[in-house]
């Protein structure tokens, strides 16, 4: 594959990732920006790939797109009217929120390309990382690998107490 | 046209920035609760995706192992931050951020 199909590809996949970020942003109805969701985390997915990280890609669609968007919509089904169409707040209104939108934008930008030339390192990260991964995840960060696990059990258990179902509490209903 | 065509450090930073302005902007003006959490994954994305450009382009492993423990935590947020919903629109009858505004019930 040469340079320029390669560098084509880039700009869908890009396009796809923003186009549908903002759409999750701008849309109306939550269960339309659910559905963006989806193809903003294939897209960012798709980005991984071209970073030559192709086990973070793999579990980027495992985690996000299988499990915290389905508990995302899971969430919206529980809470909302489906069509519900009221998404603003009254704190900040769309049109200064825009502004800042552009404003942080170009704040961003222009930090990252007028802090100087980012010089890339010799040995990039070429073909895939998968051993790699493996390796570092069996030496060098193995305690915050084995404190992950602990973290996502406590986060099990938090989450299921939260959202039980109150028996003491709902009696009266 | 040599700018457009090399994919670079610079135009994985642009997405990344963008992405991350949408997520504040859903974060700042968005009035569900849930939309202010796919706000947050949006945000969560665009730094991971830095970690890994700045990886690709260093040629080391922090920036990957660093990003998979994004990922593991963002999935534990999401987890606790849903249960809060529903726990708040049982509590409130509804997941409108600016009229959650009693600490009791």
């Amino acid at each position: 594959m040469n340079q320029l199909t390669l560098s084509i590809i880039f700009y869908v996949f890009a396009a796809l990732t923003v186009v549908s970020a903002a759409f999750v942003v701008f849309s109306k109805n939550v269960i339309y920006s659910a559905f963006a969701l989806m193809f903003t985390f294939f897209g960012v997915a798709a980005l991984y790939v071209f970073l030559s990280a192709d086990f973070i890609a793999v579990t980027q669609v495992v985690v996000y797109v299988g499990g915290i968007l389905v508990l995302l919509l899971f969430g919206v089904m529980f809470t909302n009217t489906i069509m519900q169409t009221d998404l603003k707040t009254d704190v900040l209104h769309v049109v200064p929120g825009t502004i800042l939108l552009l404003l942080m934008i170009a704040g961003i930008l222009y930090t990252f390309y007028t802090t100087g030339d980012w010089m890339p390192g010799e040995a990039q990260l070429q073909g895939s990382v998968v051993q790699r991964i493996g390796f570092e995840t069996m030496s060098r960060y193995m305690l915050p690998f084995e404190m992950a696990s602990i973290v996502l059990l406590v986060a099990l258990i938090g989450a299921a107490f939260l959202a039980r179902y109150d028996k003491v509490h709902n009696k009266d209903h | 046209m040599e700018m457009f065509t090399a994919i670079g450090l610079n135009h994985f930073l642009t997405i990344s920035a963008i992405l991350f302005s949408l997520g504040m902007f859903a974060v700042m003006t968005r009035k569900n609760a849930i939309v202010i959490l796919m706000g947050v994954e949006l945000i969560l994305n665009a730094a991971n995706i830095n970690f890994l450009t700045f990886s690709k382009y260093n040629g080391g492993m922090e920036g990957v192992m660093f990003s998979l423990f994004v990922i593991v935590l963002a999935a534990a947020e999401a987890a606790v931050a849903l249960a809060i919903v529903i726990n708040i629109f049982k509590t409130f009858k509804t997941v409108d951020v600016s009229s959650v505004d009693t600490m009791k019930e």
